[in-house]
């Protein structure tokens, strides 16, 4: 029998960006005990590249803006696929949220008059971002480590978890390893909470880090949960696209939200050339008009530049298709031109946009007060995961909860910027007062010794094979590079059905993988282990993509380019039946309460 | 294309030496880019801790050619062509494995840093106004991405081993983000003075330079708090009026 070492919460939590440290934090006010898991180490997770700004409706900026406000606008943003409850709720309780940050040693940029300051973003009606320059991601991350490590919870930083503990239907623990040595770790808790992000690593190109690869959704599927929405990846519009080894590379819509222009090589503002009709009535007419808007004229209306992210993204890929695209496959994003504007724009560039001067200097050897930059899209966020309750952020698995990216419903079609970070602020909390909820209603369950050996011959398995040949690394990389080429922006049924094939054969090959080296930080057999939820992940947004036959918000389909009535009432769910095979699902979407039909309405 | 070759560290915390590598270098790349396909191509179980690869994480902490640096943010190009390139792990901290080193003491001592304690809100709704112009000296503190090459450098800390004794400049950093800070009530001067050792410090700027994100660690954080320690503790008046201030020292504020 393997060893392993025991521990037990009445919560664990596996992930520690925003969401998981947000639902930590309210497991353990609620006087339970409380586990953290984190991949890497503290205050490292993906919560920190997050730039531009967390989304509440304050009104410190304009006080027209609303709860309703920003609740019509992340429907209109995922193009009514939303869980309108959990839009609701977003609305309603990210202004608190965020004050609460204040509360525990936030510092946002201020407004003249001493409040929390809000910036412009794509989408949002309003100024709406609270924000620290372009680094808010980094300074809610550290204010909630700093408070977090004061309530008493346990962080066990680089620990991996690699399969959850079920005792009947309900999970009642988890299983995994710590990445510095090596060891096994088996988990016993009454609720389990799932903040593991997203799934960018299943891409070629992607501003996510190596600790994106679909842990949570692949664990949740394989204990049973349902996914939804996995169709919807989100291909943010503007990465860096060169030198080579840095594309993918995130370039903040706050560079958008100051007043950055997108051109072509021709020197079109080509954005103003394809304005959806859902948003005509809301975007400028003129080039004047959307830079007073970026300046705080409160009549004026956006530039097309913030329209929502789907949207640019596919325009800029049309300017690079049809020949107008930079040097480098890309187009220009130009901040450097408001010195026409502003008589200090280099000082109030640097100031306002602090990482980005800095990461164009260093890896590009660019300065974007004096230049445009070259950008075009990367893989940034997906919609889909695992289908949760709205109010208490359970999965269809009793025990099991998720938050954050890993989990779905929220942004329906297509997320707005700024609506991760409260997202991960209000359904964090939730989660975690939910699942300390359900700890203390429910007995600890009993941990299968079956399942841990298992799990344990199943993780040991790279290091006992013959040497094949296959490298994991290989495996990985070839996926990407798949994935980026057959299921990314634009999709079609070929491309979609050979995808499903490479992933089989991929899937394959992987169970060959050997590993050389022992179990202490060992990265060939970190990179083994990772491969089983990127392919489940990777054939989940094939699947579902194949089965939405049109094309809307963050899926683009060229055999299907346009809206379908039909598919725009419907979601999609997946899950893994008896036979471990993935088994696809329309829901109709849920219809909307009254009063919140109305709000749209008003809205439109 | 051209090649490059390695020295890098490979071991544990007990043994080790450094192995060659060579590997193609494509135009752009960062060290952390050539460890990777190093990596890929020949040492799969070569150990090095990365995430974001942009210089906001402050994970990939490592000393190339003798200089600590984040290597997702350190170009090739930037580095002599002509001679291997050394890398090897932090030397502050025990190596667990090639270039990953143990930085857990920098947890277990922040841990011990008197948590953010906020006056009363100013306004009725419970939130608080403050200047931008205020809050700016402590954002600068609080754009740390706790790579912890700081503290590689910091000689008492390096040379001198004395992790028990001195927090190191990450963490003065930290006193000082809490100190400065426009609302904190808290009191860390006496903490300061007698269990973090700020008199260990004698401001010979290292932590400055190597710092990736430009905070002016010395001048900005530990002068104004080694100032505040004399201040408070050595300054006579001050004396007599602690004695008084120490009586309703747990009141809320």
């Amino acid at each position: 029998m393997a060893e392993y070492q025991h521990h037990e919460h009445d919560v664990l939590v596996i992930g520690a960006g925003g969401a998981g440290l947000r639902a930590a934090i309210e497991a353990s006010s609620a006087g339970v005990s409380v586990g953290l898991v984190c991949k890497s180490l503290l205050g490292k997770a993906h919560t920190v590249m997050a730039e531009g700004g967390v989304a509440a409706a304050l009104a410190n900026v304009d006080d027209r803006d609303g709860w309703s406000v920003h609740f019509a606008d992340t429907m209109r943003g995922g193009q009514y696929l939303s869980n309108w409850r959990m839009a609701e709720l977003h609305a309603r309780e990210a202004p608190d949220r965020v004050r609460e940050l204040e509360a525990w040693g936030a510092l946002f940029d201020r407004t003249d008059d001493g409040r929390i300051l809000q910036r412009n973003f794509g989408g949002h009606k309003y100024p709406r971002l609270a924000h620290v320059g372009d680094r808010t991601g980094l300074e809610m991350i550290r204010t909630l480590q700093d408070y977090g490590i004061h309530q008493g919870m346990e962080v066990y930083m680089e620990h991996a978890i690699v399969a959850l503990l079920k005792d009947g239907d309900r999970v009642v623990g988890a299983f995994g390893y710590d990445r510095e040595r090596g060891r096994f770790r088996v988990f016993r808790a009454k609720a389990v909470i799932l903040a593991t992000g997203g799934i960018g690593r299943a891409f070629k190109i992607t501003s996510n880090s190596w600790e994106y690869t679909g842990d949570g959704h692949g664990l949740a599927y394989e204990a049973g949960a349902e996914l939804l929405d996995m169709e919807f990846v989100q291909f943010h519009p503007t990465g860096m696209v060169w030198p080579p080894s840095v594309r993918g590379i995130l370039v903040t819509e706050g560079v958008r939200g100051e007043g950055g222009t997108l051109t072509n090589s021709e020197g079109n503002r080509f954005m103003f050339d394809d304005i959806p009709d859902l948003y005509k009535n809301q975007t400028a007419d003129s080039p004047e008009e959307g830079w007073i808007y970026t300046q705080g004229d409160k009549e004026a209306r956006r530039p097309p530049e913030l329209l929502t992210r789907d949207h640019v993204a596919r325009c800029i890929v049309r300017e690079i298709r049809e020949g107008r695209g930079s040097p480098h496959d890309g187009v220009y994003l130009d901040i450097a031109w408001i010195k026409e504007k502003l008589p200090n724009a280099e000082e109030h560039i640097k100031r306002k946009l602090p990482s980005m001067y800095h990461q164009f200097k260093q890896l590009a050897d660019i300065d974007i007060t004096k230049e445009a930059m070259e950008v075009g899209p990367t893989t940034h966020y997906v919609m889909g995961g695992v289908l949760v309750d709205a109010d208490t952020q359970m999965s269809t698995v009793p025990g099991l909860f998720a938050a954050g990216e890993c989990a779905a419903g929220l942004h329906g079609a297509n997320r707005l910027g700024g609506n991760s970070l409260s997202d991960l602020l209000v359904f964090g909390q939730r989660a975690g007062r939910y699942a300390a909820e359900f700890a203390r209603e429910n007995e600890n369950g009993t941990i299968d010794e079956g399942q841990v050996e298992a799990a344990v011959a199943e993780t040991l398995a790279p290091f006992d094979r013959e040497n094949s040949g296959e490298n994991p690394f290989d495996i990985q990389y070839e996926l990407q590079d798949r994935m980026q080429e057959l299921v990314g922006i634009v999709r079609n049924e070929g491309d979609m059905q050979k995808a499903l094939e490479v992933i089989d054969e991929l899937r394959q090959r992987a169970q060959k993988v050997s590993v050389i080296g022992n179990r202490e930080y060992n990265p060939g057999w970190h990179t083994a282990l990772d491969l089983k939820f990127l392919m489940i992940v990777s054939e989940a947004v094939a699947r579902a993509a194949l089965e939405r036959k049109e094309s809307r918000g963050a899926h683009f389909r060229e055999d299907y380019e346009d809206k379908d009535e039909e598919f725009g009432s419907i979601n999609i769910t997946q899950h893994r039946n008896e036979d471990g095979e993935m088994v696809i699902n329309r829901v109709p979407v849920q219809s909307i309460r009254e009063d919140l039909a109305a709000i749209i309405e008003e809205n439109r | 294309m051209a090649t490059a070759n390695f020295r890098i560290w490979r071991g544990d915390g007990e043994t080790g030496d450094f192995e060659n590598y060579s590997t193609e270098i494509d135009e752009g790349m960062v060290v952390l880019d050539a460890v990777h396909q190093i990596q890929a191509e020949s040492a799969p179980d070569l150990a090095v801790r990365w995430n974001c690869k942009a210089g906001k994480c402050g994970s990939c902490s490592a000393e190339v050619n003798g200089n600590p640096k984040l290597m997702c943010m350190t170009r090739m190009s930037d580095l002599p062509e002509d001679e291997a390139i050394t890398i090897e792990p932090m030397k502050a901290f025990k190596t667990i494995r090639d270039l990953v080193t143990d930085v857990s003491w920098n947890y277990r001592a922040k841990e011990k840093i008197k948590p953010f304690k906020p006056r009363k809100p100013d306004a009725e709704d419970g939130t608080w106004r403050m200047d931008q112009e205020d809050i700016e000296r402590v954002q600068e503190f609080r754009k740390c991405i706790e790579c912890f090459l700081c503290q590689d450098v910091c000689h008492v800390l390096r040379e001198h081993d004395l992790h028990e004794e001195f927090i190191g400049p990450r963490l003065m950093v930290h006193n000082a983000a809490l100190e400065m800070h426009p609302l904190d009530t808290g009191d860390r001067l006496g903490d300061l003075k007698d269990d973090q050792g700020i008199g260990y410090c004698n401001i010979t700027k290292c932590c400055t330079n190597v710092c990736p994100e430009e905070i002016t660690i010395t001048d900005n954080a530990i002068i104004p708090l080694k100032e505040r320690v004399v201040g408070e503790f050595y300054d006579p008046l001050n004396r007599l009026l602690r004695i008084f201030k120490s009586k309703d020292s747990d009141e809320p504020a």
